[in-house]
């Protein structure tokens, strides 16, 4: 129960250091906050018992994506530019966050309630490689075990769309020798 | 290279250490959380708090940009070159138990640490080539 109220307090925070964000000029402290908010975030997976999504969530989220974005920050101007546009624009995109928002909370009415044993993810595959996974991959995660092993095709395209994202940008940015002059 | 000398040492005294902690989440991915990748991810963010502090060029001369393409490539060579040796040894594409002829637990257990490996290499290897390509082209112009 306690953590039902923790879980609830922490994304209150999240709503509104989202908001405090919006209102922010300084992107240098706009990146530290968007840092924060995976932390928060990563709390909020942790008290989900989803240790190994958290973890991602706080690398990613709060340590390379702050650090790429700190850096960026260093390379170009802290402040942000002032608003120029017309003020229908802005109501426009008020209206289209809104709509999108809106859309997103009606698609969740139809998403099964949290931990649910009923729920379609919890009666396909789960139960076999709970039951299973610890003693024919000698792995005890059962995380690292599903995505090394039971899906280890997927995670090899994972790999290969990052190597392949990777290659592109090299290609790209990188000066080759005949480039030099 | 940064101007404060706070940052350059505090950043000199923890890079070893973020470096040695992404060692421990790859080897240690299957017993608790995290993996390959979320090893690679921290090991190319000390990589790059480094670049950031002491400049692109000492970040090269410690990691040079052959050996960063060479990780890019060879991780995901790891990972694809395991399935075709358990091909070799008679088992399905990435059908880990082949591994072990005797112990096909254990034969689970080596592949799935011989490719985590690989997606650690390869994700360590992109995320520091995309920020040494940005910082190379920034540094030239």
């Amino acid at each position: 129960m306690t953590d039902e109220y923790s879980i609830f307090a922490l994304v209150v925070l999240l709503i509104v250091l989202a908001l405090v964000v919006v209102r922010l000029t300084s992107l240098l402290a706009v990146a530290i906050l968007a840092g924060a908010m995976s932390f928060i975030l990563a709390t909020v997976y942790t008290l989900l018992d989803a240790v190994d999504v958290a973890f991602t969530e706080a690398v990613v989220g709060a340590g390379i994506s702050l650090t790429l974005m700190l850096a960026a920050i260093s390379l170009t101007t802290r402040h942000e530019a002032p608003w120029r546009g017309r003020p229908a624009e802005r109501v426009v995109a008020l209206l289209v966050s809104l709509a999108s928002g809106a859309g997103l909370l009606y698609a969740t009415l139809d998403m099964p309630l949290l931990g649910d044993p009923a729920a379609p993810a919890n009666l396909h595959v789960a139960a076999r490689y709970i039951a299973e996974s610890p003693a024919s991959t000698g792995v005890p995660n059962m995380v690292t075990a599903i995505l090394a092993s039971y899906r280890g095709y997927d995670t090899l395209g994972e790999v290969a769309v990052i190597f392949t994202a990777g290659v592109c940008v090299i290609a790209l940015l990188r000066h080759w020798r005949e480039g030099k002059a | 290279m940064s101007e404060f000398i706070l940052v350059r040492v505090v950043v000199k005294i923890m890079v070893p250490f973020i470096l040695l902690f992404a060692l421990y989440v790859q080897m240690h991915g299957d017993y608790g959380p995290g993996g390959g990748f979320q090893a690679g991810v921290v090991f190319a963010t000390g990589i790059i708090v480094y670049t950031i502090v002491f400049g692109i060029r000492r970040a090269v001369e410690a990691v040079p940009m052959t050996a960063v393409m060479a990780m890019v490539c060879c991780g995901l060579i790891l990972y694809a070159g395991t399935g075709f040796a358990t091909m070799a040894l008679g088992g399905e594409y990435l059908n880990y138990s082949v591994l072990d002829s005797a112990d096909p637990v254990h034969g689970q257990h080596t592949g799935i640490i011989i490719i985590e490996l690989g997606v650690g290499i390869t994700v360590a290897g992109v995320l520091t080539a995309v920020f040494l390509v940005f910082a190379e082209r920034r540094a030239r112009r």
